[in-house]
């Protein structure tokens, strides 16, 4: 049964992403993953407060379908497709290990942040509630996250995109490089 | 019938993303690190396909089901929105260890701490929301 729990290489991955874009489009639709917080943000009543959000958010009621599909894709794996755990190069495990994350081929986020605990220890909150702060700002300023641009805009030959791309290797790296030694 | 094709689409791409692990926090932390050619094997593979199979639609002049033009608008050109926006993302996206697809695929993965990581980015798009007319775009 280990091939059922195995994870998918990259070059099975990659082009099941782009099929999946290419069926929406198909569809008549455009892959995007973060226009749905903004559709969230409208339904619970956001356009009282910011033009932005007055739009006619059922138009977009299709992609709130393919996250809900996500949550079950989510589901099945983890519970039915997976051994849960995750192995990474064993130079970058123990960079990790130097900053007191110690679970990875062990499980598929670190509980040292996701565990049950964690939640407890107000640095960790903090990093998961700045963390998901700055991806939903900088996914609406940007106008797109990873599929929207790395995938739907770079695809389409967008020079926009490839700004945003870079981009988010910019923070990303910074982030990494310089905030992590003083966070952990 | 609509429903269940977006239904379907969303549930593989779900199990694709958890299955790659591009939805786990190792896995990004280790493409930022340089640590392995994963994560570029899969968002530059993604991308190769894409790239040709759009320039065939466009050449071809292919239509979506029922005749309407594919969604492959031109995005308006700007430096700083994208750059910026960009690197706010990035930020967050390294520190969360996730990006919004595999957000949603984690909260059905049962990870409940992501909700808290769900629920910073609705604020983040809020208050985006409220800031945006003050942001250079």
């Amino acid at each position: 049964m280990e091939w059922i729990s195995n994870p998918w290489p990259w070059y099975v991955s990659g082009p099941l992403i782009a099929l999946v874009m290419f069926v929406l489009l198909f569809v008549g639709k455009q892959f995007g993953m973060s226009s749905n917080l903004r559709t969230a943000c409208s339904i619970g009543g956001a356009g009282k407060a910011a033009e932005f959000f007055n739009f006619d958010w059922k138009k977009e009621r299709w992609n709130l379908i393919v996250v809900l599909g996500a949550i079950i894709g989510g589901f099945v794996s983890a519970n039915y497709l997976s051994s849960n755990t995750v192995d990474i190069n064993p130079e970058v495990e123990s960079k990790l290990e130097s900053y007191g994350i110690t679970s990875s081929g062990e499980a598929y986020l670190p509980t040292e942040i996701f565990g049950s605990n964690s939640l407890n220890d107000p640095k960790i909150l903090a990093i998961l509630i700045i963390g998901g702060f700055l991806v939903g700002f900088g996914a609406r300023y940007a106008g797109g996250c990873t599929s929207g641009h790395a995938i739907s805009g770079l695809s389409n030959l967008q020079l926009p995109s490839l700004i945003a791309v870079i981009g988010f290797f910019i923070g990303g790296l910074v982030m990494i490089n310089f905030i992590y030694p003083l966070i952990f | 019938m609509k429903t269940l094709v977006y239904l379907v689409i969303g549930t593989f791409f779900g199990i694709v993303m958890y299955k790659s692990e591009a939805a786990s926090w190792f896995r990004i932390y280790e493409m930022f690190e340089f640590g392995s050619f994963h994560m570029y094997g899969i968002i530059g593979s993604a991308l190769a396909i894409g790239v040709i199979g759009v320039q065939i639609i466009k050449r071809n002049n292919i239509k979506a089901l029922g005749g309407e033009a594919m969604e492959l608008k031109p995005k308006a050109m700007s430096i700083p929105r994208y750059l910026i926006g960009g690197i706010l993302f990035g930020l967050g996206w390294a520190l969360a260890g996730a990006c919004p697809g595999p957000m949603y695929v984690l909260a059905g993965a049962g990870f409940s701490s992501i909700l808290v990581v769900i629920g910073g980015a609705l604020l983040g798009t809020f208050v985006y929301g409220l800031m945006r007319s003050k942001l250079p775009h």
